[in-house]
């Protein structure tokens, strides 16, 4: 039960060490990573409550999940046939998601030099490289998704994974060269215990453009550990729309850096907590150069004993003059046992900037719901109405793959 | 048109209500027969949009006394939703705006809620589009709006219009207008009116609350009721709307003044 996750058990990291002595050794192309990353693990405390960016996420609870790296892909689940222009990969932690796939124009793996080089630039860029989930998954991840898009090209990807009873570490790296696009859907399934981690850094060249539409549904015996780190150069844009739900507990990170400016960041949140879940998005922005956008929503649905953090960092240093950004937490608390916590982040050392923030939090509003029911629609159906038009704002971001992935139906039940 | 013999639809006894802990309504009295149309004036603060609010179900306020019943049935009992379905219809006067839910699917979900309670099968997604695109008619209604969010960013002729949309599909046996005229200008009051005009007939009935004759030059009523201090304080025909433009509402304060004087005295002349 949900119940079970929220309650820690024991000294924090105990299970650390033993932990860490039995997985199997070291081996295949990130045997080098794994290393420093179990070395890592060792010497690093798990983060604990006393920190200010775990404050309200205990990590203690993973103590009480299976967290064998996963030996074999957990079955898939049915999900529409992929589109035609869509290239759809089953990213299982095990198996080569590229064998005997014909990758189409304009994307290539990296070569092992070429992987040598970028792996960790990004996570590093963004300030990330040491986060004890990145080594986390450093320490267990056997493969790494590496790929290249290509000058000029245009790629749709769709990227599934699903978690079996155990940790599925994922790890993900993207080079997107000058005006290349990508559109990128990413799904992640749980529907049993264990521990789905996901570290993804792609690398906009000048002018390339990233849309990514994540879509995580969980169980709620289930944890989700996503560090999502993204460095953009001039002229480039992001669009990067998470959507969460049905994990008892979710932490994600999303960390851009707009190298020298002059870039556009979109950034659209949303998650739902119920029973005793935590939802927690720490997003970190960084502007490194003059005149750079953000353009930021995050959302949260809360109901039951949920919990729901949002912490949105900014960081305009004096060469981000004329920056432009607009970060807004929207929250809607549906339960007087729900919690939510909600926190931007602002240091603004430039002196001509727009730099706008706010936050809401509310329950649904009496006049609405008594509109819809004075039309005959019953009190449950016209507060479904009203939550999913909540969300719909976001999921109306997703590109379509992930969305179709994602019925509201089931968006909306995992979040019952 | 008044027939003596038609059916009751709605019978209002004695009834009192309060939001919070002021008593708006003090006593009201109301019989309304199928095929009438009947108008409920008064100035603001008189309770009209309490009448209504309280026949609709409103959460805010609560019956303190009295009844109210509907085809003979006790209506205050009933949730909102489960007046709707049997045929209530409350016009509101400020229609709320509700982003991110589309108006098609708002009207086709509360379509099929009071056609499911009539014994009529659910309508699809085609079939409702084509109910709805001959509905648009009775208000002059541009299809575009079906495609936007509830009543968001429409004018306060617009959201009328979606007001009197919400009635011709519904198809209610009493329409409560809740100045359906305020905020209109003369096209769009004319557009509303036909509406209202086209949608009544011999077997259900509207009550239309309003400040002003103007919406009464477009629809006829047959009785007239004005409201002062939560209940009716004089009924009349269509010349009684007419004496009130003349007049003003002085009179009533008058009226209601002697009234309270004598129910002050009748204790003491008891005693």
């Amino acid at each position: 039960m949900g119940a079970s996750l929220a309650a820690p058990a024991g000294r924090a990291s105990a299970w650390l060490t033993p932990w860490l002595a039995q997985l199997p050794p070291p081996a295949g192309e990130l045997a080098a990573v794994q290393q420093r990353g179990r070395r890592a693990l060792a010497e690093q405390p798990l983060p604990s409550a006393r920190e200010e960016a775990w404050r309200f996420t205990d990590l203690s609870l993973l103590a009480q999940l299976p967290l064998q790296p996963a030996s074999s892909a957990a079955p898939l689940p049915t999900l529409p046939p992929a589109e035609p222009d869509v290239l759809r990969l089953h990213l299982d932690g095990c198996g080569d998601p590229l064998a005997g796939l014909d990758l189409p124009d304009g994307l290539q793996p990296l070569s092992a030099a070429e992987l040598a080089q970028g792996l960790g630039h990004t996570l590093a860029a963004t300030g990330c490289e040491h986060h004890w989930s990145v080594e986390l998954n450093h320490a267990t991840a056997g493969r790494v998704l590496a790929l290249r898009v290509a000058s000029r090209a245009r790629v749709r990807l769709e990227l599934v994974s699903t978690q079996p009873a155990a940790l599925l570490p994922l790890r993900v790296l993207l080079v997107l060269e000058e005006k290349a696009q990508l559109e990128l859907s990413q799904v992640l399934l749980a529907q049993q215990a264990g521990l789905t981690s996901l570290v993804l850094e792609a690398h906009l060249a000048r002018s390339a453009r990233l849309e990514h539409g994540l879509v995580a549904l969980g169980h709620p015996d289930a944890a989700l550990l996503g560090q999502i780190a993204l460095e953009q150069e001039p002229e480039s844009a992001v669009a990067l729309t998470s959507v969460s739900a049905g994990w008892g507990l979710a932490r994600l990170e999303p960390r851009l850096l707009q190298v020298d400016g002059q870039a556009q960041s979109t950034l659209r949140g949303l998650q739902l907590v119920d029973d005793h879940q935590i939802a927690d998005t720490h997003s970190h922005v960084q502007f490194g150069g003059p005149e750079g956008q953000l353009d930021q929503l995050h959302k949260a649905v809360a109901a039951g004993q949920g919990r729901s953090v949002f912490n949105g960092a900014v960081r305009v240093p004096r060469a981000a003059q004329r920056t432009n950004a607009a970060q807004l937490s929207r929250n809607l608390l549906l339960s007087d046992r729900a919690r939510i916590d909600t926190k931007p982040e602002l240091e603004i050392v430039a002196d001509d900037v727009k730099c706008a923030h706010g936050a809401t939090v509310s329950s649904l509003q009496t006049d609405e719901l008594f509109y819809l029911q004075s039309r005959g629609i019953d009190a449950d159906q016209a507060a479904g109405l009203l939550k999913r038009a909540f969300c719909e704002e976001v999921l109306r971001q997703l590109p379509t793959p992930a969305r179709s992935s994602c019925p509201l139906e089931r968006l909306l039940l995992e979040a019952r | 048109m008044i027939r003596p013999d038609a059916p009751v639809l709605l019978e209002i006894r004695d009834l009192e209500a309060r939001v919070e802990d002021k008593a708006i309504l003090k006593g009201v009295n109301l019989t309304v027969r199928a095929g009438e149309i009947h108008a409920v004036m008064g100035r603001n603060g008189s309770g009209k949009s309490t009448l209504s609010k309280v026949l609709a179900g409103h959460p805010a306020y609560t019956v303190t006394a009295g009844s109210v019943t509907y085809r003979g049935d006790n209506l205050l009992e009933l949730d909102p939703e489960q007046r709707a379905r049997i045929g209530v219809f409350l016009g509101f006067q400020y229609p709320v705006e509700i982003p991110g839910v589309s108006n098609l699917e708002f009207l086709r979900v509360a379509t099929n809620a009071r056609r499911a309670e009539q014994g009529h099968e659910e309508l699809d997604t085609f079939a409702f589009e084509d109910l709805v695109r001959e509905r648009l008619q009775v208000v002059q209604m541009d299809p575009a709006f079906l495609e936007r969010s509830v009543n968001e960013g429409f004018s306060g002729g617009e959201k009328k219009r979606n007001e009197i949309l919400q009635m011709a599909l519904l198809d209610p046996l009493v329409a409560i207008l809740d100045e359906t005229d305020s905020g209109l200008d003369i096209d769009a009051l004319r557009i509303v009116a036909g509406g209202v005009n086209q949608l009544a007939n011999a077997d259900n009935a509207t009550l239309l609350i309003t400040h002003y004759q103007r919406l009464l030059d477009a629809i006829t009523p047959d009785y007239v009721h004005v409201m002062a201090a939560g209940r009716i304080l004089r009924t009349g025909g269509k010349e009684l709307a007419l004496e009130l433009e003349q007049r003003g509402y002085d009179w009533v304060d008058q009226e209601l003044a002697a009234l309270e004087a004598a129910q002050t005295r009748t204790p003491a002349e008891v005693a």
